[in-house]
């Protein structure tokens, strides 16, 4: 039942004393990264007796780790390490994380956790149904359940009739999806003939890297006759493995023998208690890579109070609530309006009026980008405007890694802006509203 | 001789073309002919008018996207074989339309086309050796 018995059921007493330990460990490591070096000067080594003692050390946020690339992070040499994670998109730097060895081995360990805790074991036939790449989800799952010792079909998203066929051909009884992507993958196996109830081997599935309501997820259980377990991470941490459904379902574990949990007020940055919602603060405890303390994950959620009748004492998150900033995450991919801003105003006869909208299509998200063409740029023929449309879609889809809907308006066609011009618009139904 | 047609830019959005039209009639200008070219996202709208200059500012203040395209109206015998004629002309120099469209006319003995071409110089000069009449703003005004 448990995958590290001695660290998953560990005495509260005893996973603080492991924290702290870690924690002054890792305030060692990332004093020999240039950017830390350089703060713990200033506001000296905090003393750390207690993990609370932690918030003494300011935050690291994103435009931290953006403005230091390419090696500002980095707190071994170059040649301990042997893989790179990055954010996508071409607008400003990108954020880099760098993994030694031993933090791709405690990585894979802590999936293999996360997906022995929901119950998959070595004898299940594992889909992998996420991007492969720079995007952490499937590779991070991909080696989670090598490790835990299961077939793991490496097929990537996308193509339903092929995953649709790998599932019947090998019996495939675990998969790694997108919610939305399960949903709409249900509705071609019923295209096909089959019931995704009867006809096919799955019993579980692990769903993550986009915010859905408990609602969405009973949805695809229903639809599939399977348990479905949230899955949260993030690639400043590793990826998948920070914290995890168990079969409570009440609740995700996240793994404190790994990660120092704060919720703080996103405006003050002040503790909340424990029940209370707020923005995620992660302190990675064992990353020796790029060990970063305090990380502003902007991701709204509370600490559920109490112990989880799983005997598990890491204590548990709430389903993600929204973002404490404006990041949109359209199937499962993290795009940021001003990315979408910059790519556009650096194309020539293109406005400076746009509205982002979101919508729900057939389960999937569909990101929709209108923009106000320039009125003295017009040269009267119907091919200017197709390609205009068509270099539009391109550069987007090339900045964002996604393929958005493009809509070509007439000059003045949006509202003004006035100050703060409402610039993305959520449509769909179960986004996340915040706290 | 060529002739100022006005394009605009259109979204395929209820009621803009009625939209159009309302703002030339509340300043009394004349639609003369029209074509209306359109994708699934937006359309061309393009339009000879009595007073192009003053249809140019009076779209643009009312906030349409419009410009000014040069095309040439030509005279086609009103029978069969009118058309096929000017264009087989055309096409015998290489010189390409891009659009054409008809121009509404009423008691006249000869049609009118629109044509947009690009090499528009080329074209007349073609037009004028094979004896084909092209008409001028004005006498296009005066019909």
């Amino acid at each position: 039942m448990y995958w590290d018995r001695d660290i998953e059921t560990m005495e509260r007493s005893a996973l603080q004393r492991l924290q702290c330990e870690r924690l002054a460990a890792t305030l060692e490591r990332a004093a020999r990264a240039p950017y830390y070096r350089r703060l713990l000067e200033k506001t000296g080594v905090a003393d750390v007796r207690e993990p609370g003692d932690i918030s003494r050390l300011p935050f690291t946020t994103k435009a931290e780790l953006r403005n230091e690339f390419p090696y500002g992070f980095l707190a071994v040499p170059l040649t301990d390490v042997v893989r790179l994670h990055s954010s996508s998109g071409t607008t400003g730097n990108p954020t880099v994380i760098y993994h030694t060895k031993a933090d791709i081995i405690a990585w894979q360990d802590l999936v293999a956790r996360c997906m022995y805790m929901a119950g998959m074991r070595s004898s299940d036939v594992f889909q992998n149904i996420m991007g492969y790449g720079l995007f952490t989800g499937g590779l991070g799952f991909h080696y989670g359940a090598e490790k835990l010792g299961a077939m793991t079909i490496p097929v990537g998203p996308g193509n339903s009739k092929r995953q649709i066929w790998f599932m019947r051909e090998f019996k495939t009884t675990a998969m790694h999806i997108l919610p939305s992507y399960a949903m709409r993958l249900a509705t071609h196996v019923k295209e096909m003939g089959l019931d995704p109830r009867t006809d096919l081997s799955v019993r579980m599935a692990f769903v993550g890297a986009e915010p859905h309501t408990e609602e969405t997820r009973r949805r695809i259980e229903e639809t599939w006759n399977i348990r479905a377990f949230n899955s949260y991470g993030l690639s400043e941490m590793c990826g998948p493995g920070v914290a995890f459904e168990c079969p409570e379902q009440s609740g995700m574990h996240i793994w404190e023998d790994s990660f120092l949990a704060e919720i703080v007020e996103p405006d003050t940055g002040a503790p909340v208690p424990d029940g209370e919602c707020g923005e995620l603060v992660l302190t990675t405890l064992t990353r020796t890579g790029t060990p970063l303390l305090r990380y502003r994950t902007r991701d709204l959620t509370r600490i559920i109070p109490g112990p989880c009748p799983c005997g598990r004492t890491h204590r548990r998150i709430d389903r993600i609530r929204g973002r404490s900033d404006d990041m949109m995450i359209i199937n499962g991919v993290n795009i940021f309006p001003l990315q979408v801003e910059q790519t556009l105003m650096r194309i020539p006869g293109i406005g400076s009026n746009y509205l982002i909208e979101i919508h729900e299509e057939n389960f999937m998200d569909r990101l929709h980008v209108s923009v106000e063409m320039a009125a003295d740029s017009f040269q009267g023929t119907l091919s200017q405007l197709e390609g205009l449309q068509s270099r539009v879609l391109a550069a987007l889809r090339d900045e964002t890694g996604v393929t958005p809907v493009v809509k070509l308006l007439e000059a003045g066609s949006l509202p003004a802006a006035e100050g703060k011009a409402v610039r993305v618009v959520d449509r769909r139904a179960q986004s996340g509203k915040g706290c | 001789m060529s002739v100022k047609q006005i394009s605009v830019f259109l979204e395929n959005k209820k009621g803009r073309l009625a939209e159009v039209a309302k703002t030339l009639s509340h300043e009394k200008i004349n639609i003369r002919a029209l074509s209306l070219a359109d994708t699934a996202d937006f359309g061309v709208l393009r339009i000879i008018v009595d007073n192009p200059d003053r249809s140019l500012t009076v779209l643009k203040t009312h906030g349409f996207v419009a410009q000014v395209t040069e095309v040439i109206a030509v005279e086609v015998e009103d029978r069969p074989g009118g058309l096929s004629r000017i264009l087989e002309v055309l096409d015998q120099d290489n010189v390409n339309v891009e659009y054409m469209y008809a121009y509404v006319e009423k008691s006249r003995e000869n049609a009118i086309v629109i044509c947009r071409i690009d090499d528009r110089e080329r074209a007349l000069q073609i037009l004028e050796k094979n004896g084909i009449a092209t008409l001028s703003a004005e006498a296009l005004k005066a019909l």
